[in-house]
């Protein structure tokens, strides 16, 4: 046991560096990477690969997060209900977009090292720490991201101070931006922001925020091969989780269902 | 410099007892109990930002009496170890009774190989998960200076006077105790220790719960607020 450790900061992931480097995922990436192309992606020829879409949009009462469930592996389906979006802990949210594998990762050490520093330190981190946080795991990625390993999510969160929502895209630097109403992001991540640019208003409701979000991954899912629409046939329906002071809420199949009839049929409507 | 004394190793190992056991004793003590609904920590406690409860994982908590920086440092080596457990298995592989081996091995070793043994004492329990095939029942491991290491059902006592409490809690102790029979049986406990001077009540209690029914991380400090609720009749 660790009685005379090296480590005696409050970071899980500096821990893991300095006292269990083998656990490290981006160490034994780089060990075994093959030349850009492994990874998911709609096209190989793409050189930042990206398989998924997650957005992110404000509402009234904070904020919203959702992503399709399809993952891709060239042109081929890798899985059909995969999750893109995580709660990192009872007030924030990441949704990824990029190499299946690195993201997955990125979003379970994240949230233990959420967890990790609210547990050594008795306090949680502020959202901005959390985003920063975020943002050093992902420049700490930037070798595998050079291979093609990118990992780009989106962070967000409601933050109790000052008593809002709100959200942060990155870029593979690490480059952490936040945005004053909405991002999305992915291989379909540009037509579900052209979606949300037409359709999101300061103040929505959280109905209103929910018709928006299934709008822009129903766009995206059209125009782009890489995003899964809603499959009816096995039930399968984007993951939409809704954040505010009270905590994270995801949206049960049922009423996603009825927004996206509702969407269709006014589409149809207005054909 | 010349050679020491001679001090056979059975003065040497009663001489730290000796001194652990003193640093121990000044200290308030914590009772634990499991009552209906998971286990319940309860320390006689002023200060609000020095605890001596704390999470740590999942269906684990610690509590520590003693020296206040030596099991503090003792409770974060447990998030460590349970952190890095989890994160390499599953989170349901991180468990109490490897938690508290650890604890007794390293807590032991110090006791030997140290001029100064640690003046702790420490408690790890675990809460079942009615979910979870064969991890339905509760754990409570208690920790000494020395590292010897016991597990104990219903209740378990640490710090400087032991005796009384245990004695009170094993006439009173009922199993599967309501929360707040279980709160006021602890607190009657606590009291005996200090003859009910000062009283315990909500402005000096550090009171934590690991709350079988709840979702993922099972630990919660209970607000004095909360514990006021629950107090007043």
């Amino acid at each position: 046991m660790l009685v005379r450790s090296k480590y005696s900061g409050s970071s899980f992931s500096e821990l893991l560096d300095v006292e269990f480097p083998h656990l490290r995922f981006e160490n034994r990436l780089l060990q075994a990477l093959p030349p850009v192309g492994l990874v998911a992606g709609p096209s190989q020829a793409a050189p930042i690969p990206h398989g998924t879409t997650v957005l992110a949009l404000k509402y009234i009462d904070g904020v919203i997060v959702a992503g399709d469930r399809l993952a891709t592996e060239g042109y081929r389906v890798a899985s059909r209900d995969v999750q893109k979006v995580y709660t990192t802990d009872a007030h924030s949210l990441i949704a990824i977009a990029g190499a299946a594998g690195p993201c997955i990762e990125m979003a379970k050490l994240l949230r233990i090292e959420l967890e990790h520093y609210e547990k050594i330190e008795g306090d949680p981190l502020e959202l901005e720490g959390k985003a920063n946080k975020l943002s050093q795991m992902i420049r700490a990625n930037l070798p595998a991201a050079m291979q093609g390993l990118v990992v780009v999510p989106i962070f967000a969160g409601y933050d109790p101070r000052r008593r809002v929502g709100r959200l942060w895209k990155y870029d593979v630097t690490g480059g952490r931006y936040e945005e004053a109403e909405f991002e999305a992001t992915g291989s379909g991540g540009l037509y579900a922001r052209e979606s949300l640019k037409k359709s999101w208003r300061q103040g929505a409701s959280r109905d209103e925020a929910l018709r928006m979000a299934v709008a822009a991954l129903l766009d995206a899912a059209d125009e782009d091969r890489g995003t899964g629409g809603i499959d009816l046939q096995r039930g399968i329906y984007p993951t939409l989780s809704v954040c505010s002071a009270s905590g994270i809420e995801e949206v049960a199949s049922t009423e996603i269902a009825q927004i996206h009839r509702a969407l269709l049929d006014q589409r149809r409507g207005a054909a | 410099m010349s050679l020491p004394f001679y001090v056979s190793p059975e003065q040497l190992m009663q001489d730290k007892a000796e001194y652990a056991r003193k640093g121990i004793s000044r200290g308030k003590s914590i009772v634990t109990l499991e009552y209906g609904g998971g286990v319940l920590l309860l320390a006689e406690n002023p200060s609000t930002s020095l605890s001596k409860i704390g999470e740590i994982y999942d269906r684990l908590a610690f509590a520590g009496v003693g020296k206040f920086s030596e099991f503090d440092q003792l409770r974060k080596i447990g998030v460590r170890y349970a952190d890095v457990k989890g994160y390499s298995y599953s989170r349901e592989d991180v468990r109490a009774r490897a938690l508290a081996n650890a604890y007794s091995q390293a807590i032991g070793e110090v006791f030997t190989r140290e001029m100064k043994p640690l003046e702790v004492e420490i408690v790890v329990a675990e809460v079942g998960d009615d979910r979870l095939a064969g991890h339905e029942n509760n754990a409570i491991y208690r920790v000494s200076y020395d590292g010897s290491i016991s597990d104990h059902q219903g209740y378990c006592v640490i710090g400087g006077t032991v005796e009384s409490l245990q004695s009170y809690l094993q006439e009173n102790y009922r199993s599967a105790l309501p929360l707040g029979d279980a709160l006021k049986l602890g607190i009657a406990a606590l009291e005996r220790a200090t003859n009910g001077e000062p009283k315990v009540g909500a402005q000096n209690l550090e009171a934590c719960v690991l709350e079988r029914q709840r979702p993922g991380r099972k630990f919660r400090r209970l607000s004095a607020d909360e514990l006021r609720g629950i107090l007043s009749p």
